[in-house]
């Protein structure tokens, strides 16, 4: 039952020391190392790392990637859907649905098309392009949540439940804290609530700014915001929504807002044990990867003959899509090395989200644990 | 029902305590006695016998959704707690309504008239029962009603927050809430009305007092100030509990509140002679004349259901007598502890060999006593206790008047080689570990340890122990022997039921030794070898 990676169904794509690698294309997708040709899926840290010599990314990932990797680094980009040579193969960006510029990377080489999905999700998200299906021979897929214990409801429900949270809290005068990642959920937070109540107005921590400017610059519509550091010494906070990194919980940052509700959002929050564990006062359910029936209808929805699943619960994912008839086979990406870490922007800002902020287990975060 | 989920919500969403008070004021000021004697029952700890196993709850849930059982067991480690677990599951699954389809039933309705009849049910009925709630529940009430059919319901407030709320609605003494809490009670809507009446408690004549908790001594025992002003005892290793004896009855209660008055007969016998209206405070320890035995002895009879003539006596119970909280059916708590002490030493004098005074350690400088303080493994205590002889007996845990100030722990540098998620704020994390050391080339488990590292670090192993999983059985996973970590212990005893023919007490992490490597880890010998320590006493 083993796929053999090598024969009678050669690899496109196999893991070696830099990266996800395409030996015909000469490319890398993703690589923790820095190579000559690098294709990126999006602009989280573990996926976009610092240091390659060209970055080929899809042209609505250019203001991020720019932001994340350095304005001097050599961008070529493509539209989503156009295909473009590298070496021997034909490679397209296509939308991953997880962030603004979210790319899953279709690879086609003697007429065989392997697909690696990067980070994606299915559900509605008002600040990025839905994810579209690609069909292929083989898929590449992600597998952050892979566990039947997760589902999400519509971003919009969750979003609703914040504002009501927000309400709550401005009752009493009180500050909704709200912390989440710098680079997709908070912006898609913004959006999800500008949907709901487009009259309210957020405030943000500095690390969100930039990012928040180039969503806004792509005529993303998003609750108008201020940054906290441009409020006047003896601004009050009570009853205002303020988003910040969770790298910002429990810092000094935090004494500006007396008396704060604080809350988090991250898919992970679905589990009691982790919404307690992080000393939040409130987990909202909120997440930019797929959750487990979505992973189950992607992989099927490929018609793909072989499903690689990496990044997170590869084993409880490939052994459940066996069962279900199914070749599939958990793709270890190991080699991640910790030293490239600090050089792709400081902070909470090289981690994946989610894999950062929660448990379970991440190839990322296990390749620190043997550094 | 609806009403007690909410007040669950609101005490799991907040970590302020004003916020927990709050939440539970709120609640006993509207629900209905009945549901707030239930309620009571929960937020303060107390279990009622499973009303379903957790493998009949786990087997109709995979007859619910269709889930295989290997996928059940991964999300279980993930959440660590099977009627959460099950909750999810059965949401992720099989479309529960998103708003509850049940009628809204009182707390004490589906206590008395759903859950506790399914006692006496077969396999089929309760199933068909429950699956029929869990079709027409929304999520989070499967939640609520799957803890409620376990029994028990952990509930992130300490017994003083419950006590604190209850103080707000009734209008009543903190001190006096919190004695009518304590003790054994049914809850009934009858009893939560007396809790909170402005008459006098009429309070059942079992009723412990709270005990007293000393704080652990963090700072230098000269910032104390004088010595004189100081009582100072050894800290002994058994079981804290409070013996009473009140109008010809005696009842015997340990610090985790339970009546543990049938376990101890010798007491009970030696406590007919006290005057009506005795209640004291010590430790319950097995002892030989003046000599106290190991705290595995005593263990040894606390497993067992039934006592017989040799366990008497091989584990003869004593209590060494701490302080004494009423005489005469007088309260004496609020007494300076020397005059206590001084009615204590009275009232024992001669009278039986089965209850000790405490008895405290003459020093006249701290030098002196850090000096004595030494020679506790030697004596099989835990280090000393120091006392303000000023002090009243307070309730609970306040900083302050009592101190122990514990000797350091003995050590050992041992490997991790199995590990299990935890549960409640670890439910996702590989956090119960289990340890081993060389026995000839062979690594022998000997330990398990759940605290000591922190979050970063505990995430770190969490990873690693995910990569480097040799084996699964349930939901223990072998690891690669890779990792190596100093060990705390407090005692350490000769024990033919486990393997290692060794157990030790409060075994916990110091530090996760990176710097050594497998090889590096102790030795079985070097183990045994400090069972006979504490009859060789320290240099
Ligand atoms: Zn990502
Ligand atoms: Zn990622």
């Amino acid at each position: 039952m083993a796929l053999d990676l090598a024969t009678p169904f050669e690899a496109l794509l196999r893991p070696d020391d830099f990266g996800l690698a395409c030996a015909r294309g000469g490319f890398h997708i993703d690589p923790w190392r820095p190579v000559k040709h690098a294709v990126i899926t999006h602009a989280h840290g573990d996926h976009a790392r610092s240091g390659s010599k060209i970055y080929y990314v899809a042209t609505e990932a250019l203001p991020v990637m720019k932001q994340r990797l350095g304005h001097d680094s050599t961008f070529v980009h493509y539209p989503y859907g156009q295909k473009f040579r590298l070496g021997e193969c034909t490679v397209s960006f296509h939308p991953a649905g997880h962030i603004l510029g979210s790319a899953q990377v279709r690879v086609e080489c003697d007429g065989r098309v392997w697909v690696a999905s990067g980070d994606y999700k299915r559900a509605h998200d008002p600040t990025c392009a839905p994810f579209e299906v690609v069909e292929c021979d083989a898929f590449i897929t992600e597998a952050t949540f892979a566990l039947p214990i997760y589902r999400w409801e519509p971003g919009a429900n969750t979003a609703k439940e914040i504002l009501a949270w927000w309400d709550q809290n401005a009752r009493e005068n009180r500050p909704s804290l709200l912390f989440c990642y710098a680079l997709g959920k908070a912006q898609r937070l913004l959006g999800e609530l500008y949907q709901l109540d487009p009259s309210r107005q957020a405030y943000l921590h500095g690390a969100m700014l930039p990012l928040t400017k180039i969503y806004r610059e792509q005529g993303i519509e998003m609750l108008p915001t201020t940054a906290v550091s441009e409020t006047a010494k003896t601004q009050k906070f009570g009853g205002e929504l303020i988003l910040a990194p969770p790298s910002a919980h429990r810092s000094l940052w935090m004494k500006r807002f007396k008396g704060a509700d604080t809350g988090f959002a991250s898919g992970w929050m679905r589990v009691r044990g982790a919404r307690r564990r992080n000393g939040y006062d409130r987990g909202f359910v909120l997440s930019d990867h797929a959750d487990w029936p979505d992973l189950l209808r992607t992989c099927a929805d490929t018609k793909a003959r072989f499903i690689l699943p990496t990044h997170g619960g590869t084993q409880v994912l490939s052994r459940r899509l066996n069962e279900l008839g199914f070749e599939a086979q958990p793709l270890e990406i190991t080699a991640y090395d910790n030293e490239e870490d600090d050089s792709g922007g400081g902070g909470e800002a090289v981690t994946d989200p989610e894999v950062a902020a929660g448990n379970a287990p991440s190839e990322e975060q296990a390749s620190e644990a043997n550094a | 029902m609806n009403d007690f989920a909410r007040l669950y919500d609101k005490i799991d969403s907040t970590t302020g305590t004003n916020a927990k008070i709050e939440a539970m004021a709120d609640y006993f000021r509207t629900a209905p006695p009945d549901d707030a004697a239930w309620a009571l029952y929960y937020l303060t700890g107390r279990r009622l016998k499973r009303f379903i196993p957790s493998k009949s709850m786990r087997d109709w849930t995979l007859d619910l959704t269709g889930m295989s059982l290997w996928l059940y067991e991964e999300s279980y480690s993930s959440v660590g707690d099977s009627a959460e677990c099950c909750a999810l599951l059965i949401d992720s699954m099989s479309h529960v309504p998103q708003v509850n389809e049940e009628p809204d039933l009182t707390l004490d309705t589906w206590m008395r008239d759903r859950i506790i009849p399914l006692a006496k049910m077969d396999e089929p009925d309760q199933k068909e029962r429950v699956v029929g709630w869990w079709k027409r529940l929304d999520r989070h009430s499967i939640f609520i009603l799957n803890k409620l059919l376990s029994g028990a319901f952990r509930v992130g407030v300490s017994q003083s927050l419950v006590a604190r709320a209850l103080a707000e609605v009734s209008k009543l003494e903190l001190a006096e809430i919190s004695h009518r809490l304590m003790g054994d009670w049914q809850p009934t809507g009858e009893w939560y009305q007396q809790l909170v009446s402005s008459e006098a408690s009429d309070r059942h004549l079992s009723t412990p007092y709270p005990f007293f908790l000393a704080s652990p001594l963090e700072k230098e025992v000269t910032e104390l100030g004088e010595p004189n002003e100081w009582q100072a005892e050894w800290k002994w290793d058994g079981i804290r509990a409070q013996l009473i004896r009140r109008n010809g009855e005696t009842f015997i209660w340990s610090r985790g509140e339970e009546l543990v008055t049938d376990k101890y007969p010798e007491l009970v016998q030696a406590s007919l002679t006290l005057p009506e209206g005795t209640v004291l405070d010590g430790e319950l320890l097995a002892m030989k004349g003046d000599e106290v035995l190991p705290f595995a002895v005593l263990q040894k009879r606390i497993g067992r259901k039934a006592l017989g003539k040799a366990i008497l006596a091989e584990a003869p119970a004593a209590l060494m007598v701490y302080d004494i909280l009423e005489l005469d059916g007088r309260d004496l708590r609020a007494e300076p502890m020397a005059e206590r002490r001084s009615v204590l030493e009275k009232l024992l004098e001669g009278r039986s060999t089965t209850f000790h005074v405490s008895q405290s350690i003459p020093f006249e400088s701290w030098d002196e006593l850090t000096e004595l303080r030494k020679d506790s493994r030697a004596k099989s205590v835990e280090g000393i206790m120091l006392k303000r002889k000023s002090s009243a007996y307070q309730a609970g845990r306040r900083r302050g008047d009592w101190w122990k100030w514990k000797i350091d722990p003995l050590t050992i540098d041992a490997v991790l080689i199995y590990a299990q998620a935890g549960s409640g704020r670890r439910a996702n994390l590989f956090t119960d570990y289990t340890f081993a050391v060389w026995d000839g080339d062979k690594l022998t488990p000997f330990a398990k340890a759940y605290s000591g590292l922190s979050d970063e670090e505990i995430n770190k192993l969490d990873n690693w122990i995910r990569r480097n999983t040799k084996d699964r059985f349930g939901p223990v996973r072998s690891v690669t022997p890779h990792h190596v970590f100093e060990l705390a212990f407090e005692g350490i005893n000769a024990s033919p039921r486990h393997k290692s023919g060794i157990a030790v007490r409060f075994p916990r992490i110091m530090r996760w030794r990176h710097d050594k490597t497998i090889k590096d880890a102790d030795k079985i010998e070097t183990l045994r070898a400090m069972i006979d320590e504490p009859t060789t006493a320290e240099a």
